[in-house]
């Protein structure tokens, strides 16, 4: 796609955005399509690494919870302004993923996973054993809204607004990026490592530059999300939402910036039509149960239909 | 003062539980040397293991039949995967395969709350009496059969690998499937055999341990990370080193909790797992925790 | 790229339909039947607690529509209909469902969650749309201050009663040097707070302070810590199955001193699982487990004799959990029999409920009280040759 056809669509899309809260009714679906737009942003930085750099990172929920606390913890405790305060969990983000990228992405492959793994389950656990900082295992409560001059950003058709303008510029600007010269260095690096290294590429600097651009991104996802929820904890960060994001930018594919906000729509739509259809195809009150078989064994078949995600679909249909 | 005592308390609980992750990184290795896949399931088949024992001992099963039953269904489930999910999909990204093994383990979570809820399960333990000591610390006798099982199954797979035509040429496909091929072997009768083998050796893992964790539906997640860290640990594709790797890490979070923090006890293992990472790539270790080469 | 925008569309309509299945309502519906919804975790960490609580919840929705429904304040008999919803112990799916209920069901009260960081995760949003909620959790933050959470009430007993009733014990036993131990999510946290602050009022003397994860596979590190410091007595705050792994291996380390749990070992499941190692443990909890030997006028008694009984007859052994569960339904039936389907009208009459003798014990809610408990709902309990007996 060139770049004038991508920020065409993403302007329709971004005027569908800001026009659609006042159309649906209904905070329930305004509040899935935030967390499809908060999933698609943390997930977009990982797309980056594993599409791009061809690494996993394991620890992804790591910058999600960072970004969530840097904003709560500094608007709560410290009385910041909340811009501020999420402006800082994006620092904050960018500047852990560089430290703890220094020396891990010297490793490669399962190396890599492992440490970002590993990584994200130390962050869990501060989380949880820091209590006078993070509150501990029962969280943060009372976080603020962020507010533009005198209107707080407080409602869910307004903060799906902000979240899906966030979400369309990022698309938009890493987009840029892929195009640009760091972008073909980058797609070289993905299909061959040593061929780009001889033609002059430093893989290393490339590679801790995408990984800090995803802490950063997966830290501003988190940051949104704490003033949405105005309430964090440390459970949305463990282990398992690394996976889920994995699982997102799996089912969206890794070859395409569109897999993130596809695999994030697909997934929260799944959880959820599982929700809406299940319990009429089973007893009235059984149904939680079955969901997760379902789930999972969905998840399967998607993988065996499609094993380059729903981007590769287009690709195959083009 | 920590006392000689209670050093000793450590390293035998660490030794135990080191034991469990042993156990459960042994079935990591195997699929992954054969297949180069992540069986992200792996924790699952320790959860039916879990399962299986305390189904049939409470159906009035005796414990060994009861193990057997279980081992075999176990690795039934595990050829079913491999048939049902992964052959098709053998061609694909390695990505796409790690989703697979997500998504059923997902499925396999659920079915076990369907059938059994979310109370946990008691299971007997092997030999009755009370705790045995040894050298001031305390040791359970069903501890002692954790290790037992580890050893044994070593030595069933050190058997099979090097002893057997099939072990020999499952082993000529994970060093090389194409050079496999051409001389003749089915190579994916391997990938069957090593998904087979990966439930049976969960399930082992899962039916000994039952008598001391009791079976839950979502005992597999732990339980399969930790087995996941002592296989990557011991270089995911040596049976051996798998082994240490589990011991090593059972060893360091039991030290861990008794002497610096119980509520970083996993994040002390995880600092550890992280410092050997990097010690590799420096070249500071005398082993390698990974085949692969370092970036 | 069309594809990009068709499955965008696809995704959107899916989620704002209405399910092709919902709206049809039996003809023969007499009256407009009142719909409660509820927010279990029946899968997840939490699901041990959540089934119960959705059995039960089910189980009064049964036997209210078998004696025809709520009699409204129109006098005629409605219905009742409850929505539930699992919340997958997962703060994010405990939001979406709450805003389905408010604005998918158009439900009158919402009753749960199960944990309390999925019911602190919901706060905002109910408060937000005006809509009472009774909550199953416990941690105090959930209906405190009372002038930020208006709408939002709970029926577990707060940490604070259940610890001071131990603490004092304790101390009249003469158990003054205590070794600790709690797992290391919200339950146990919380658990650690108040006792810290109760053992320094009381002059307790905290000998060790340590932690164990849920899913761990063996405490005794821990526990050779705990021994090393030498307490006259010790607690363990956790639930099963990490709570009865410790007690074995407490047990099995041949510690000798009086062991004391917490009210998340209320069911016959943790006796099964520790075995022998049971015998003994002494633990603060409301009344069910001990309901057949309370005295005769007691006003509980019927009260918790009739829920274990039906309770037990569909489900099996009765727990702590269901009972709050139930709690949290009757209020919210009781309250619209009062108001109807009137959502403002159901928070005040909820608020303005005195004397409701439930399972957890007898709820007095007012404007400055959201959870109407006192100390009278928690009594000590010891785990005598395997059964539940009422502590002296």
């Amino acid at each position: 796609m060139t770049a004038r056809a991508r920020w065409t669509t993403l302007s329709v899309i971004g005027a569908a955005a800001m026009l659609l809260p006042s159309l649906i009714g209904s905070s329930y679906v305004l509040s899935a399509l935030i967390f499809v737009g908060l999933n698609a942003i943390a997930a977009l930085g990982l797309t980056l690494v594993m599409g791009f750099a061809g690494q996993v990172s394991l620890g992804q929920a790591a910058f999600y919870a960072i970004g969530a606390y840097v904003s709560g913890v500094l608007s709560v405790s410290y009385g910041w302004n909340t811009w501020a305060a999420l402006a800082a969990s994006v620092l904050a983000g960018a500047l852990i993923a560089l430290l703890v990228g220094l020396p891990i992405f010297r490793l490669s492959g399962l190396l890599l996973a492992m440490a970002t793994l590993g990584f994200g389950i130390i962050v869990y656990y501060v989380l949880v054993n820091w209590s006078a900082v993070t509150g501990g295992p029962s969280g943060l409560t009372g976080i603020p809204p962020l507010r533009i001059g005198p209107i707080r950003l407080d409602t869910d058709a307004r903060v799906v607004r902000l979240v899906w303008i966030c979400l369309l510029l990022l698309l938009g600007l890493t987009g840029n990026l892929m195009d640009s010269r760091v972008g073909r260095a980058l797609r070289a690096i993905h299909g061959s490592e040593a061929a780009a290294q001889a033609a002059g590429i430093d893989t290393g600097r490339l590679k801790l530059g995408i990984f800090t651009l995803a802490g950063a991104m997966t830290a501003l996802a988190g940051g949104l999300y704490a003033y949405y929820l105005a309430f964090v904890n440390p459970s949305p960060f463990s282990f398992a939402y690394s996976i889920e994001l994995v699982l997102i930018v799996a089912v969206g594919g890794v070859g395409s910036l569109w897999g993130a906000p596809l695999g994030a729509a697909a997934v929260v739509g799944l959880v959820e039509g599982l929700r809406a259809l299940l319990p009429h195809l089973t007893t009235s009150h059984g149904a939680a149960e079955y969901e997760i078989v379902v789930f999972g064994l969905v998840l399967m078949a998607l993988m065996i239909a499609l094993p380059q995600g729903l981007t590769g679909l287009s690709r195959r249909s083009a | 003062m920590t006392s000689g005592a209670e050093l000793a308390q450590y390293l035998a609980s660490g030794v135990v539980v080191g034991g469990v992750y042993a156990l459960i990184a042994l079935g990591f290795v195997i699929v992954y040397s054969v297949t180069r896949i992540i069986n992200f399931a792996q924790g699952e088949w320790v959860m039916l293991g879990a399962f299986g024992m305390a189904a049939l001992t409470a159906r009035g099963w005796s414990a060994p039949v009861a193990f057997v039953l279980t081992v075999l269904m176990v690795a039934a489930l595990g050829a079913l995967l491999e048939r049902a999910a992964i052959h098709p999909l053998r061609h694909a990204s390695p990505l796409a395969l790690l989703i697979l093994t997500i998504g059923a383990s997902i499925a396999l979570r659920g079915g076990a709350l369907l059938v059994w809820g979310t109370d946990p399960y008691p299971v007997p333990a092997f030999t009755a009496g009370p705790p045995l000591r040894v050298l001031g610390a305390v040791v359970i006798r069903q501890g002692l059969w954790v290790i037992a099982a580890g050893a044994l199954v070593f030595a069933a797979l050190w058997f099979f690998f090097t002893r057997t035509y099939t072990g020999i040429a499952v082993r000529a496909c994970a060093i090389n499937a194409r050079a496999a091929r051409l001389m003749g072997i089915r190579v994916d009768r391997a990938f069957l055999l090593a998904f087979a083998l990966s439930g049976a050796l969960g399930a082992i893992a899962g039916a000994v341990i039952a008598p001391i964790t009791y079976a839950t539906y979502d005992m597999g997640l732990m339980l399969g990370l930790k087995g996941f860290v002592a296989a990557v640990l011991g270089g995911l594709v040596s049976p051996p080193a798998a082994i240490a790797g589990g011991f090593f890490l059972g060893i360091v979070e039991s030290f861990a909790a008794g002497l610096i923090s119980s509520g970083y006890k996993d994040a002390v293992a995880f600092v550890v797992l992280i410092a050997l990472c990097l010690a590799q790539v420096g070249g500071w270790l005398p082993w390698r925790i990974s085949e692969e080469e370092a970036g | 790229m069309r594809f990009v925008i068709v499955l965008a569309l696809a995704v959107l309509t899916a989620l704002s339909a209405p399910s092709p299945f919902g709206r049809a309502t039996p003809a023969s519906a007499a009256e407009e039947p009142y719909k409660i919804g509820a927010i279990f975790s029946i899968t997840g960490p939490g699901s041990s607690l959540g089934i119960p609580e959705r059995d039960t919840a089910v189980m009064i929705e049964t036997d209210v529509n078998a004696r025809g429904g709520i009699k409204g304040p129109d006098g005629k008999l409605h219905p009742v209909k409850l929505v539930i919803y699992d919340d997958g112990s997962d703060e994010t799916k405990a939001v979406l469902a709450a805003k389905k209920l408010i604005d998918e069901d158009r439900v009158t009260a919402i009753v749960g969650t199960t944990l309390s960081g999925t019911s602190l995760a919901i706060t905002d949003a109910v408060q937000k749309a005006q809509i009472p909620m009774v909550s199953c959790a416990a941690a105090i933050k959930i209906v405190e201050p009372v002038a930020e959470r208006r709408w939002i009430f709970k029926t577990p007993q707060s940490d604070h009663l259940i610890v001071a009733v131990l603490t004092d014990y304790l101390k009249a036993k003469g158990l003054t040097r205590i070794g600790w131990l709690n797992v290391d999510y919200a339950f146990g946290q919380l658990g650690w707070i108040e006792f810290e602050k109760a053992a320094r009022e009381l002059g307790l003397t905290v000998a060790a302070n340590e932690k164990f994860g849920q899913k761990d596979v063996d405490m005794t590190a821990q526990l050779t810590r705990v021994k090393a410091a030498n307490p006259q007595a010790v607690v363990i705050w956790s639930i099963p199955p990490s709570a009865s792994i410790a007690t074995k291996n407490y047990a099995d380390l041949g510690l000798r001193a009086p062991l004391f749990q917490s009210h998340g070992i209320g069911n016959m499941k943790f006796i099964e699982l520790a075995g022998p190692g049971a015998n003994g443990v002494t633990f603060p909890a409301g009344k069910l487990l001990v309901a057949e030997q309370l005295a005769d006028n007691d006003a509980q008694k019927s009260v918790l004799l009739t829920y274990a009984r039906d309770f037990e007859a569909r489900f099996g052994p009765r727990n702590t959990f269901g009972g709050h569960a139930w709690d949290a339904v009757q209020l919210a039936v009781r309250a619209m029999a009062k108001a109807g389907p009137d959502r403002a009208k159901v928070r005040d009459a909820i608020e303005t409920t005195r004397n409701f003798v439930g399972i957890t014990g007898i709820f007095d809610f007012s404007p400055s009280d959201h959870n109407g408990l006192d100390r009278r709902a928690v009594t000590m309990i010891q785990i005598v040759d395997g059964q539940w007996k009422l502590a002296r």
